[in-house]
């Protein structure tokens, strides 16, 4: 058996190998382009919509201050955007600690147990599941048995969805802090639990409030839950036990309505959700950002 | 000469100079008090048995190092001797290691006075996330309340004992994580005495750093066993044969040789040794 060697070099312009290489990635390079472009188009698209039509409603101070109308009379959300405000504020309050604190188990105690693995592919479960499921299932634990809606019950349901979020964000922040700064704070004769509060925590803590603001990214704009739960409410009322509005339904209500009035107020809805969401994504990735 | 300046003033480079009597300094192992006395010490990864009846005794107030190829359970052993390996539970330990008449393996003794007792240096440093005057504080707190006055004492002599207090006296409110990486070596070490331990355990602390820092923190050591017991993991061999005053040789989990520090890199029994020594292995 003879070497293949050349005479002299093959590395040149006109080389086959290198030219099919070549076109592979022009190939490549224009699909993930089309891609990208096919997304941003539909993104772009919504977002100039929501801005279009909401602009106006959003222009009107009425908009913050009145109560949301009967059909044909002026009004504004002023209800909805508090009471959003407060359940979302609640269920991140509930949801937050027992998140963080699940999540400090998985990353730091339960290392290799079977208990933490469950309880991970569990978590991962619940992330995915549709919130319709977890509204239904508070309605069934806890508006069926008391016997009328109530922001409690939004707010449980919110608190259901930003758990799995925070537990995840805070488990995989909190895996990111390398081991030998464990076993650095370990070797001075630290207990396990002034390591984690002391030192990991301080380490991961741009990453575990990143997750938290993304879960209230997130359970800012959930709808079914609140459906099956908080339900709505015309009036202004800070009475946690009674039925009260919030930006969601109250868009989802008007905006299957025949009223232009209504109409005019789920845009001004839909396009501050979407703007107070877009603020937090960017506050949250700011945060992250400064530390890197 | 350039290179002179930054050498520990210590013993003159063993193979340049070729001695073939001791220096009758040298005193036998056997004549020195024991700090840490390892007998029987089995270590297993899961199934991997990294550490192979290993039995020696570490000399209080001296240097001991320990050098051999990768993989060979330098790391693993010293380990050990903080009982680190019992953060990872497919990690176990047999045999005894006793200190001040107590098996370190077995004992009642709260894991965490045992590792305040005998302080660790990691190969990569390793400043927690806060400033510097909390990086050394931070250690001190678990153990002593202090004033501001004694913490702040106890603080600049930890940083002066490392040799980098005058380095970062005026930034003490800012990130360990700020300084160099020669300067959080020391950090660490300084870290590691300021809440006084009987032991320090140095695992490959010179491997992540330049020359410069290297001897600044070789000179550390040679201060440093005047008050504690050092135990050093090294891959310089020129590194143990100018810290160290005791020196074992180590290989596939087994302990090969271990005698005075000259013994080893002179005039050392096993060939083994010998071949990694001059460097004909490993």
């Amino acid at each position: 058996m003879s070497a293949v060697i050349p005479d002299q070099s093959v590395i040149n312009s006109g080389n086959r190998i290198y030219r099919s290489r070549k076109r592979v990635n022009f190939f490549l390079l224009a699909v993930s382009s089309l891609a990208l472009a096919y997304g941003l188009f539909w993104l772009i698209w919504i977002l100039a919509v929501l801005l279009y039509e909401g602009g106006t409603a959003l222009a009107q101070a009425s908009l913050y201050y009145q109560m949301t109308p009967p059909p044909g009379a002026d009004g504004g959300i002023a209800n909805a955007i508090a009471g959003s405000l407060l359940m979302v504020a609640v269920g991140t309050f509930i949801g937050t600690p027992v998140g963080i604190l699940a999540g400090t188990y998985l990353a730091e105690f339960g290392r290799g147990s079977w208990l933490a693995g469950a309880t991970r592919f569990l978590n991962d479960v619940l992330l995915s599941a549709p919130s319709i499921v977890i509204g239904l299932f508070v309605y069934s634990i806890y508006v069926a048995r008391v016997g009328h809606f109530s922001a409690w019950a939004g707010a449980l349901a919110l608190a259901l969805l930003v758990i799995p979020v925070v537990v995840r964000t805070t488990d995989d922040m909190l895996k990111l802090v390398p081991n030998t700064l464990r076993e650095a704070a370990m070797a001075l004769g630290c207990p396990v639990w002034k390591m984690v509060t002391m030192i990991t925590y301080r380490a991961a803590r741009t990453g575990i409030l990143t997750g938290m603001l993304l879960a209230v990214a997130r359970i800012s704009g959930e709808t079914a839950p609140l459906l099956f739960t908080a339900l709505n409410n015309q009036f202004w009322s800070n009475n946690l036990n009674a039925p009260m509005a919030n930006l969601p339904v109250v868009i989802f209500q008007f905006a299957m309505s025949p009223y232009e009035n209504w109409h005019r107020l789920a845009w001004g809805g839909a396009a501050l959700i979407t703007i107070a969401v877009l603020v937090l994504n960017i506050l949250a990735r700011a945060l992250f950002r400064k530390t890197d | 000469m350039e290179t002179a300046a930054v050498q520990p003033a210590a013993r003159p480079a063993i193979h340049t100079t070729m001695r073939t009597e001791l220096p009758a300094d040298a005193a036998p192992l056997a004549s020195l008090k024991p700090k840490l006395s390892i007998k029987g010490l089995n270590f297993y990864y899961g199934g991997f048995h990294a550490l192979k009846n290993v039995t020696m005794d570490i000399p209080e107030g001296k240097v001991t190092a320990f050098i051999g190829p990768s993989g060979c359970g330098k790391s693993t052993l010293l380990r050990t001797f903080n009982r680190m390996y019992s953060l990872y539970p497919e990690q176990r330990a047999e045999g005894e290691i006793m200190v001040d008449g107590e098996n370190l393996l077995t004992t009642k003794q709260d894991v965490s006075l045992i590792r305040a007792k005998i302080g660790m240096v990691f190969q990569k440093p390793t400043p927690f996330p806060m400033s510097i005057y909390d990086n050394i504080a931070f250690g001190v707190r678990l153990f002593e309340s202090l004033s501001k006055r004694e913490m702040d004492d106890r603080v600049e002599w930890a940083l002066g004992r490392a040799a980098l207090w005058n380095e970062v006296k005026g930034k003490l409110s800012q990130s360990g994580q700020s300084l160099s990486g020669g300067q959080q070596q020391r950090l660490c070490i300084a870290r590691g005495i300021a809440i006084k331990p009987e032991v320090l355990l140095l695992d490959e602390p010179c491997s992540a750093l330049d020359p410069i820092s290297t001897a600044k923190v070789e000179e550390l050591i040679h201060e440093l066993k005047n008050d504690y017991t050092v135990v050093i993991v090294t891959h310089n061999m020129q590194q143990a044969a100018r810290v160290s005053d005791f020196t074992a040789y180590m290989y596939l989990g087994e302990l090969i040789e271990y005698d005075v520090t000259d013994t080893i890199f002179i005039k050392p029994k096993k060939p083994q040794t010998e071949d990694y020594i001059t460097g004909r292995f490993g």
